[in-house]
Formats: structure tokens, C-alpha cells, sequence
């Protein structure tokens, strides 16, 4: 029977799960971008100094991809120049046993926790989808389909949970998608099960060409944590010491027990969406101007010489390890991919289906075909004319190990 | 070669079988499963306490614990994307989606993730994740509760899909399901939840696995290709159509995906003449693809065009109105009339006046 078909009902007995409603007051975010360099606060010079080396490296990780793409070794890249503090915040702060869930703007993340970049590439150069092997190094695939990746991460922590682990999971968002009903889905469920799972959200002010107000009317995407009943946090994102920090004392908290947080981080995206993309026809160049002069590499190095933790032979040597870095990925993207075509029905199911097993006889069939063919006439041609194809038609025709696009 | 098996064939073994529904035999298998496996973790709306609403997880939460028979937020994009987290974390979920239509909003965590995620991880990431779906119409449910969706997980790689028809096969084929390591798409006909037969919970028999169909009627005149609900209408219509001197076979699917070709084309290569029959519409649905399968492999056996029996190509009708949708035993019987008994080409067709005998090539 409904409450309406018993009147008074609901005066008399409350439901049974009706609770007193919680003080929204603790869960609250800041009134502005919580930040520490360039504060009278102490802070831990071996910390800010392995920031300063990871955001050096990921600015030159982010200018090498760049240039790679402009050379037609990456398929596209979403660069996330201006964005690397809170990207290698996020690679360094986690715990061995714990899980990082990025998306595709967060190859940095994965590369400050330690991946090989080239293999971090591997979805954007397009050899295959995930290059890593997310179990070995504890970061799941770069997520394309918005906010997707986050309910993964609730459900791991959810599992680590159950099996008494103290795994902490921190999963990567956008401003914009912060709008999907998975964002949404996912901090309800991290809140209800009391998940050890992090929330960062990188608010650079874009999804792609749609600003932040487009987006949505909270007073804050941190604020959003309130009505889930989660604590949010708002931190200044080009602030790596601030970010490390926030992130940090969110993750313990979630390893103790305290459940999920949900972390703003204010940043912006200093180059345009991907390679692809024409930021001019949607922002100014005073704006990125503007945020130039909030550079985090020039944060970091400003506390580091003030503590008298930077010279220019310390600067040379993050500056060369950074270059070391670049010249690695450009001599291994140069390089032409291994593929296999028949892979492709390797991994569709545990044990390919029989109609696999057929498309894959007879990929590999024209694969046959077109190497025979290729050898024929690199043999003199003979073979193919004999089969009425004038010499030169095998151009263009794909071996593996040839290019990739 | 297939396999014959009636609906209440009897299997020789010694424990005491007694009339068994197929909820029961479902709620059964999860139990099992459940006590063999502790990574077995079923998720899912209203199934804890109150045992689904058509009480397939009856008593699994009091049993053993909310953790392992978990009443989720009600959120199905939510549910299937935790799931797989948790499958990533070697978990086995078992996700129950409350009916066809509201699982629709776990489409892309299906579509993108699930179905994706060991091919792109190079097989370092399986989901081994079961989605129960109850389906199909013919239970007089208002608008939203009888879809037949197979289709939009058929056409999705890295998916398998499984429909039980009999109540051995519930138990059998879910057992299959949650110890694949793919995500399996576990479609329940809701309209044979309530259908019973002799079955023994102590010693299950055994049925034949994930990928392969099952001819559950011998015939020789023509082939009917169908599963889930619409087996019970197809042996239904073979039986009523020995009065028209037609002796029909009934090919069981069991798993839409991976398809059996090789069960279906030994059979229509004997009968020469089939007929696909469901529920979900006819236009772009599993008939089409079946269909087309068959001509490529049994062309020149083939008497007349595959015919299909399915569903108009509306939108589920209003519960007053859903017989006239439902493929019936008359509609199926107007359609093995239309299979062209004129021509008398075939093996073993009844119509074979100088015919030779014997089936197969
Ligand atoms: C579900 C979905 N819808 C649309 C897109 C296309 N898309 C890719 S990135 C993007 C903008 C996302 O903006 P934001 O979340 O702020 O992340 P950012 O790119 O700024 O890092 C859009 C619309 C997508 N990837 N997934
Ligand atoms: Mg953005």
C-alpha cells in the first residue's frame, strides 16, 4: 500500500530509512582555490623538487607528443600543456597498490607514475587501443567515452574493499565531463558504499570549446560533492605542492575508512583541444595570456630558489633528464610499429568464436595474397602482369610492419 | 552433429526430480554458484531483501550477505560500470537488470567497456560479467516491460548471448555464463519463468555449452530455427502441424552469440526449408542475420526463401494488444505453408513424390 492510500501515515511512522540529515558544513569546499607555493607554509624541498623534475619532464612529454602528431607519428594528441601539475600531482601521489584511472588527456599521469611513454601512446599513435597492461602497472586505459572511466574506478575500490585491501583508487575527469550521468552515477555509488576511491576533477576551463558556465550552474564542480554526501575540495591545479597535497590527504583518508572526496583542481588547457582543434575561434589570446603568467613550472621553480633548492646546474639536469626523456620517445616513434592484422581476432572473446576463426583464415589469406604478389614483383614483375595487374599496383598495399598510417 | 533432446527428456540419472520452475532452477544456479566461487558477486535493484522482483535471488542475500547479494543504487549505467571495476579487480559480478527495458541505460558502459576492454588491453583485462536481462513480452506488461532486445547485444563484438528455454537449461546455461570469462548477456524469457518441468536440484543434468544449439524436435520437412519464449510456440506449431501431414523439425538456439552455423546447416541442408521465428521486430533483428547465414551455407539445399516469423516492426504494443504482435502457432503455420511444397526437389520432403530417401548432402 502507498503513503497516499494511508493518509497520515507518514506523520505517524517516518520510513524506515528517513535519517537525520547530515551537516552539509564539513563537506563543503573552500571559498577559493586552496594553494601553498608562494605561502609562508613549510614544505618538503625533496617533494617540490621531485615535482619540479616530473612537471619539466611532462612539459617536454607534452611538446614532443605535439610535435610527433605534427608529424604524422601520433594520430592526435590532447595535449595537457599548462595542466601538468595536477597531471604529475596525480602519477606521484598515489601508493604502490593503489589504481589511477585517466583519461585521455591524462597520458602524463601515467607517465609521472612511471609507464613507458611510448606505450602510453599507444591508443593516440593507434597501433593498438591500450599499450600497457593495466593489471602489471595499476592504471586502467586511457577512457575516451566521457566520465565512463569513473564508475570503474568506484567498482575497484568497491572490490578492494570487500577483499580487505587497502588499494585506493584516483579517477581522472574533465569540467565537461562532470556533466555526464556517469559522473553522477559514480559519486552517488562512492558515497553510498563508502568506497576508497578519489575524484579529481581537472576544471581547465574548456570541454573542448564550451566553457565552464555552458556547463553547469554549481557555485563550484567541487560543491558538487556536497549533495552526495561527500567531502569536496577546491585546489589550485597549476599549484603542484597544493594539489600533491590535497590529493594525498584525501587518499588517506579514503585508505582509513572515510570514503570518497571529490577534488577540484583549477587549471586551464594552454593549447587548443587536440592538435585538431582551432582554439582561436573560442578564446583570447589575453585570456591564455593571462594564464601564462601562473605557469606551473614557473611556481615551483620560484619556491625551490627561494629555499635556495634550485641552481642553474640542478635546473640543467632536470632539463637534461627531460631531454633524455624526448629523445627516446622521438627515436621509438620514429620507428615503425610491429602489427600483426590477425591479432585483431586474438582478444574479442576468451576462445575465438567459429566466425572468427573464418574472417581471420581469410584475412590472412590476403595477406598471402599481397605479399606473394609483392614478391613477384619485386622479382621482375612477371608474376603480376601474367595476372593482368600492370606492375606497380602494390603500392600502397599494406605488409605488416609497414607504416601505420 | 546435434544433439536431440526433448523438453522433458530424461536424463538416467537416480536423483529424485520433481517439478522444478525456471526461476527456481535460475535462483539455483546462482546458489551454486555462489557457494563454488566466493569471487561470485551478484549486484543489482531490489535484489537483496526482497529477491528481485520475480524473486530469482530469493534468500542468496540472507544467505550470504548483502557483500555478495548487494541491492545497488538504482542506476544501471552505475551498476554495469562498478561491475566492471570490480571484474578488474578479479571479481565475478553477476549484474541483474530489472527488466529488457531499463537496462538500456547501461548501454555504454556495455557497449564501450565491457564488451572492448580485453581486446583493447590485449587480453589482460577480461570481464568475466553476467547481465541478466528478463525479456520479451506475453506476460501483460504495460509499456517498457517486454522488449525483446537481443539484437542491440548481438551486434556488438566481444558480447556473447545466451537464452535459456527449458529449465534445464537456465540452470546449465547460467552456470556456463558466470564462469565464462567474456560478459555474457543472459537473456531470461520472462513468459517461461513460471513454466515447470521434472528437474533434479541435487544432480542437474548436464546440457550442452555456450555456442551451441540443440534440436529439441526431429522432423524432415522443414526447419524451425528459433529460442527463448518462442521455442514453446515453435513445438507447439510442430505438433499442430502433423495434422496438416507436416513433420516439422525445432532447432533450439540456446546462444545467439557465438552462433551454432554448424547445427542450423546440417539441419536445413536435410529438411530444405526454415523458418526463423521471434519475438523481438523483424526489421535489422536476428532474423535477417540468421536468415542470411543459411542461404550462404545451404543454398543449394534450400527449396524455398528462409522465411521469418518475428514481431511487427512497432514499437512494444499496449498489453491489450500484444497477442496480435507475438509470433503464434498460426502465424508460424502460415508460414511453413508459404515454404513452397509446389517444388519437390528436396531429400525427405513430404511432398517428395519421386524423392529418394535419407538426409544430409
Ligand atoms: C560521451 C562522450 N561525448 C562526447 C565526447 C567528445 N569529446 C571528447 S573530449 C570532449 C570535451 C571534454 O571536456 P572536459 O571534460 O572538460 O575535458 P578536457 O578535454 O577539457 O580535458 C568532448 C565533448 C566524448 N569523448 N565522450
Ligand atoms: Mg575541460
Amino acid at each position: 500500500m502507498t503513503v497516499l492510500e494511508q493518509p497520515g501515515a507518514y506523520h505517524l511512522a517516518p520510513p524506515p530509512a528517513w535519517r537525520p540529515r547530515l551537516d552539509p558544513a564539513p563537506l563543503l569546499p573552500d571559498g577559493e582555490p586552496y594553494h601553498l607555493l608562494g605561502t609562508e607554509a613549510d614544505l618538503d624541498p625533496e617533494l617540490l623538487s621531485r615535482l619540479h623534475a616530473g612537471v619539466v619532464r611532462g612539459r617536454r612529454f607534452n611538446e614532443q607528443a605535439t610535435a610527433l602528431t605534427k608529424q604524422g607519428r601520433l594520430a592526435v594528441y590532447p595535449s595537457s600543456t599548462g595542466q601538468e601539475a595536477a597531471e604529475v600531482a596525480a602519477g606521484l601521489v598515489l601508493a604502490e597498490q593503489d589504481w589511477l584511472f585517466p583519461s585521455y588527456r591524462d597520458t602524463l599521469a601515467a607517465v609521472a607514475r612511471g609507464l613507458d611513454p611510448v606505450e602510453v601512446l599507444s591508443l593516440l599513435r593507434g597501433d593498438w587501443h591500450s599499450g600497457y597492461d593495466p593489471r602489471a602497472t595499476r592504471v586502467a586505459p586511457l577512457s575516451t567515452p566521457l566520465a565512463t572511466q569513473l564508475p570503474h574506478a568506484v567498482g575497484l575500490a568497491h572490490a578492494a574493499r570487500l577483499r580487505g585491501d587497502d588499494t585506493v583508487a584516483l579517477a581522472m575527469v574533465g569540467d565537461g565531463g562532470t556533466s555526464e550521468g556517469d559522473f553522477h552515477e559514480a559519486l552517488n555509488f562512492a558515497a553510498v558504499w563508502q568506497s576508497p576511491v578519489v575524484f579529481l576533477v581537472q576544471n581547465n576551463g574548456f570541454a573542448i570549446s564550451v566553457p565552464l558556465a555552458k556547463q553547469t550552474a554549481a557555485p563550484s564542480l567541487a560543491h558538487k560533492a556536497v549533495g552526495y554526501g561527500m567531502p569536496g575540495r577546491l585546489v589550485d591545479g597549476n599549484d603542484a605542492a597544493a594539489t600533491h597535497q590535497v590529493l594525498g590527504e584525501a587518499i588517506e583518508r579514503a585508505r582509513e575508512g572515510g570514503g570518497p572526496t571529490l577534488v577540484e583542481a583549477v587549471t586551464y588547457r594552454m593549447e587548443a583541444h587536440t592538435n585538431a582543434d582551432d582554439a582561436s575561434r573560442y578564446r583570447s589570446s589575453e585570456e591564455v595570456e593571462h594564464w601564462r603568467a601562473h605557469d606551473p613550472i614557473a611556481l615551483l621553480e620560484r619556491e625551490l630558489r627561494a629555499l635556495g633548492r634550485l641552481d642553474e646546474h640542478t635546473v640543467e639536469a632536470v632539463r637534461a633528464d627531460a631531454e633524455d626523456m624526448a629523445a627516446g620517445m622521438r627515436d621509438r616513434m620514429n620507428a615503425d610499429p610491429v602489427l600483426c592484422p590477425t591479432e585483431l581476432f586474438e582478444h574479442v572473446y576468451d576462445q575465438r568464436t567459429p566466425q572468427l576463426r573464418e574472417q581471420s583464415a581469410l584475412l590472412r589469406a590476403e595477406l598471402a595474397a599481397d605479399e606473394e604478389l609483392a614478391a613477384e614483383t619485386a622479382a621482375g614483375g612477371t608474376g603480376a602482369e601474367r595476372a593482368g595487374v600492370p606492375s606497380g599496383a602494390d603500392e600502397g598495399v599494406r605488409r605488416p610492419g609497414s607504416e601505420t598510417r | 552433429m546435434s544433439t536431440v533432446e526433448t523438453i522433458s527428456a530424461a536424463d538416467g540419472t537416480t536423483a529424485a526430480r520433481k517439478p522444478v520452475t525456471m526461476a527456481q532452477a535460475l535462483n539455483q544456479a546462482l546458489r551454486d554458484a555462489m557457494l563454488e566461487d566466493p569471487t561470485v558477486h551478484l549486484m543489482g535493484e531490489d535484489i537483496g531483501t526482497l529477491g528481485g522482483v520475480f524473486r530469482v535471488t530469493d534468500g542468496l542475500a540472507a544467505e550470504f550477505g548483502e557483500d555478495r547479494c548487494t541491492d545497488t543504487p538504482l542506476a544501471e549505467a552505475g551498476i554495469l560500470g562498478s561491475a566492471i571495476g570490480m571484474a578488474m579487480y578479479g571479481l565475478r559480478p553477476v549484474v541483474e537488470m530489472q527488466f529488457d527495458a531499463f537496462a538500456y541505460p547501461s548501454f555504454e558502459q556495455l557497449v564501450s567497456h565491457a564488451a572492448r576492454m580485453r581486446n583493447r588491453t590485449r587480453g589482460a583485462l577480461p570481464m568475466p560479467i553476467t547481465v541478466r536481462v528478463p525479456y520479451g513480452g506475453g506476460i501483460g506488461g504495460v509499456e517498457h516491460h517486454s522488449d525483446s532486445s537481443e539484437a542491440y547485444y548481438m551486434a556488438t563484438p566481444g558480447l556473447q548471448v545466451v537464452t535459456p528455454a527449458t529449465v534445464a537449461d537456465a540452470y546449465g546455461l547460467l552456470r556456463a555464463a558466470i564462469v565464462a570469462e567474456d560478459p555474457v548477456i543472459f537473456m531470461e524469457p520472462k513468459r517461461l519463468y513460471w513454466g515447470k518441468a521434472d528437474w533434479s536440484s541435487a544432480e542437474p543434468e548436464r546440457v550442452p555449452p555456450i555456442g551451441r544449439a540443440v534440436v529439441r524436435r526431429r522432423g524432415a520437412s522443414a526447419t524451425l530455427i528459433t529460442y527463448g519464449p518462442s521455442v514453446p510456440v515453435c513445438m507447439a506449431a510442430a505438433e499442430a502441424a502433423r495434422a496438416e501431414g507436416w513433420d516439422l523439425e525445432v532447432v533450439d538456439l540456446r546462444s545467439l552469440v557465438p552462433f551454432d552455423d554448424v547445427t542450423v546447416a546440417e539441419s536445413v541442408r536435410r529438411t530444405g526449408r526454415a523458418v526463423v521465428v521471434h519475438e523481438s521486430a523483424g526489421f535489422g533483428g536476428p532474423g535477417g542475420e540468421i536468415a542470411a547465414r543459411i542461404t550462404e551455407r545451404c543454398f543449394h539445399h534450400l527449396e524455398a526463401p528462409v522465411l521469418r516469423v518475428t514481431g511487427f516492426d512497432i514499437p512494444y504494443p499496449p498489453p491489450m494488444l500484444e497477442s496480435h504482435h507475438l509470433p503464434g502457432v498460426e502465424r508460424v503455420l502460415d508460414a511453413v505453408g508459404r515454404l513452397q511444397w509446389e517444388s519437390d526437389w528436396t531429400a525427405s520432403g513430404v511432398s517428395s513424390a519421386g524423392g529418394f530417401e535419407g538426409g544430409g548432402e
